[in-house]
């Protein structure tokens, strides 16, 4: 996984509450056996109409979000589904950063594990990103070491985040691997409660 | 000490599994059964192969397919890329000694539906699964949770999980349910009342006698959509009826193992006056068959009641996610339910596809037919309960009232295979989500209990299940 310590991106603001899992990514992609390439379907109906082609009243297709790489959206973000295809959708499109004012808990996980940096504002904070993000070209920095998210003209907040989920993503670890540093402590949990 | 200490069963499952506990970290938790199914599987066995990691525990693993698998002419699957991880899920339980009931297989069902049926799901297990729906084992007084693919990787390769302890939250529901309102009503009701995000960061256990009157199949209704609710798990404590589906299952100890086991079990029950660190509370007789009319499970109804009016609406933001949802779901503001027509009918799902929701649904249809121009589709959860309804004559009771009968499978509740609601149209569903697009690219669902749809069927709108039935049910 790659680390994640300090991220500046172009701002994409997705005024929705409640954006489940199924919206970030179709059941109809989640057919494939690998990893990469959910990109192109991300928020699929959304940006695509019946005939492939993206619709021009969805704000991601404006050529002022190209290459935007940090996600604000309303509350409840990545509900539904426990589908880690949606991480996976979100991060090969360039995102690398989302921001909300509360998170399914699944996808809030899986989020971190996969490099994925969630960040939980007010809804206060998070309404004025939004405004914010109306200029075009509006940047962020989301600073994990310092839990801080900011901006250069003036807009800065902190963010609570677990100390183990921190050290994860800054680290980039895998979880297995440190997860197999207790192997004996596993074995002897199965030894005595079997 | 500790004894005299009243815990709550998250409590009491939750100290039995910790393998390793360090400040600042999440509790490394011990799984006792990782179900699997084809489509959040593939990326973890392949995880594991890269690293050339094993499997640690096959013998706590059992996979099925249910999700892509078709539900009519099963032997074909048109679909290459569905065909395609149905084989890899049966390649990778070859090469890591997994057991499967694969789409052959005649134990063969939606997960969630066949580990009670098999009495794999018992009182007391930590059990995981790549699904959110998982949460429908919690029924059993099993602490049951819905995980992503790194880390369904990670019970494969280290048969725990890393998790914060959770919050508990007592959902208490007062009374008893009228007749002929049933669980599915009450867990909209209850989503409905508190909304679609009451239950995130907690362990929602459903206590009080409306839930202790409640029969296995309809506790598992209940607990499946904890997840709507926005909790990973959701749980009842043990008792005699638990106990009682349980007896003679097959991976159920027998004789006097299953005395022992059945004792503790009941242990294992929340102590009166152990402390929940958040409550809620509904009386079951103000329920009433619920409708949802939105695009989320809170967003739901009386079949008395009318379709919300944003211009009524609290807040700016409440206003615009009423437009949205109406104008998704084609309906007016103000519109009476009882006036919403209908062109499709799915039973099924793991929410309601076991063998009591069909014959609750198939006593409202007897002797009447579906109307013209309504297409309505049962799906039985697992093959066992098909074979069972067959043998009750059910099936024919169906298929007589025009509906189509069909094989097990997660089918119209995600409409991954073939079966598929077209681009405005409307289905009467007993699933879970009816979140935009879910039956397929433009498709409006409404989530009902099986008696709603059978009688949604017939009349080709919806109507109130209790001055409709002939039949006494
Ligand atoms: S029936 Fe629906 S909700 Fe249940 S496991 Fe299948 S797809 Fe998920």
């Amino acid at each position: 996984m790659e680390p994640i310590r300090r991220h500046e991106g172009l701002v994409y603001p997705l005024n929705r509450s409640n954006i489940d899992t199924d919206q970030i990514i179709p059941k109809q992609f989640l057919k494939r056996i690998e990893r990469q390439g959910f990109g192109q379907f991300l928020f699929y109906h959304w940006r695509f109409d019946d005939n492939g082609e993206p619709r021009k009243d969805f704000s991601l297709n404006e050529p002022r979000f190209e290459g935007s790489s940090i996600l604000v959206a309303g509350e409840n973000f990545g509900c539904g589904s426990s589908r880690e295809h949606a991480p996976w959708s979100l991060q090969d499109y360039g995102f690398r950063v989302i921001i909300a004012s509360s998170f399914a808990d699944i996808f809030y996980n899986n989020c971190s594990k996969n490099g994925i940096l969630p960040i939980q504002l007010t809804e206060a904070e998070v309404q004025q990103l939004m405004k914010n993000a109306e200029q075009t070209g509006y940047r962020l920095t989301a600073d994990l070491e310092t839990q801080k998210v900011y901006d250069s003209t003036g807009f800065e907040a902190d963010f609570q985040i677990t100390s183990y989920m921190r050290e994860m993503l800054l680290n980039g670890w895998d979880e297995i691997s440190v997860t197999l540093t207790l192997e004996d402590k596993i074995q002897k949990f199965e030894e005595t409660h079997s | 000490m500790d004894n005299a200490q009243p815990k709550t069963i998250v409590e009491k499952i939750w100290d039995e599994h910790i393998v390793h506990q360090e400040t600042g970290k999440p509790d490394l938790l011990y799984i006792d059964l990782h179900l699997i199914h084809e489509v959040t599987s593939p990326q973890a066995f392949e995880g594991l192969r890269m690293k050339n990691r094993k499997l640690r525990r096959p013998d706590l693993t059992f996979a099925t397919m249910d999700h892509n698998v078709p539900t009519i002419a099963r032997h074909f699957i048109s679909d290459p890329v569905s065909r395609k991880q149905m084989e890899t899920l049966y390649d990778n339980c070859q090469e890591f000694g997994v057991p499967l009931a694969d789409i052959n297989h005649p134990d063969q069902g939606i997960v969630h539906v066949i580990g009670p049926e098999l009495g794999l799901t018992q009182p007391g297990k930590t059990i995981v699964c790549g699904d959110s729906h998982t949460s429908t084992h919690g029924a059993f007084g099993a602490l049951a949770f819905g995980i992503g693919t790194s880390e369904v990787e990670h019970v494969l390769a280290t048969q725990s999980i890393w998790q914060n302890t959770p919050k508990t939250m007592n959902v208490k529901v007062n009374g008893r349910l009228s007749p002929s309102v049933t669980a599915k009503d009450l867990i909209l009701a209850i989503i409905g009342k508190f909304g679609v995000r009451f239950g995130t960061g907690y362990v929602l256990e459903y206590t009080g006698e409306a839930i202790r009157d409640l029969t296995m199949d309809e506790r598992m209704t209940i607990c499946n959509m904890s997840i709507e609710a926005g909790a990973r798990a959701g749980l009842i404590s043990p008792d005699e009826t638990t106990i009682e589906f349980l007896k003679g299952r097959r991976h159920v100890p027998d004789g006097e193992a299953f005395d022992e086991a059945a004792s503790r079990w009941k242990s294992l029950a929340t102590d009166p006056g152990a402390v929940f660190d958040a409550e809620v509370e509904i009386d079951a007789e103000e329920v009433e068959p619920q409708v949802t009319w939105g695009t989320n499970p809170g967003m739901c109804l009386p079949v008395s009641g009318s379709v919300p009016d944003p211009e009524a609406a609290e807040s700016i933001s409440e206003k615009a996610e009423i437009e949205r949802a109406l104008e998704y779901m084609g309906l007016e503001a103000n519109q009476p339910v009882s006036s919403i027509e209908i062109q499709h009918v799915f039973i099924g799902s793991c929410t309601n596809s076991r063998l009591s929701d069909l014959e609750r649904a198939v006593r409202v249809i007897e002797g009447k037919k579906v109307k013209d121009g309504v297409r309505a589709l049962v799906v039985p959860g697992s093959q066992t309960v098909k074979k069972e309804a067959e043998a009750r004559g059910i099936d024919k009771l169906f298929i007589e009232a025009g509906f189509e009968w069909r094989d097990a499978g997660c089918s119209m509740c995600l409409a991954m295979n073939d079966d598929i609601v077209p681009p405005g149209e409307r289905c009467a569903s007993t699933s879970n989500r009816n979140f935009e697009g879910r039956q397929g690219n433009g498709a409006r669902t409404h989530l009902v209990a099986p008696e709603m749809a059978a009688a949604a069927a017939v009349e080709g709108r919806f109507v109130d299940v209790r001055n409709f039935s002939s039949t006494p049910v």
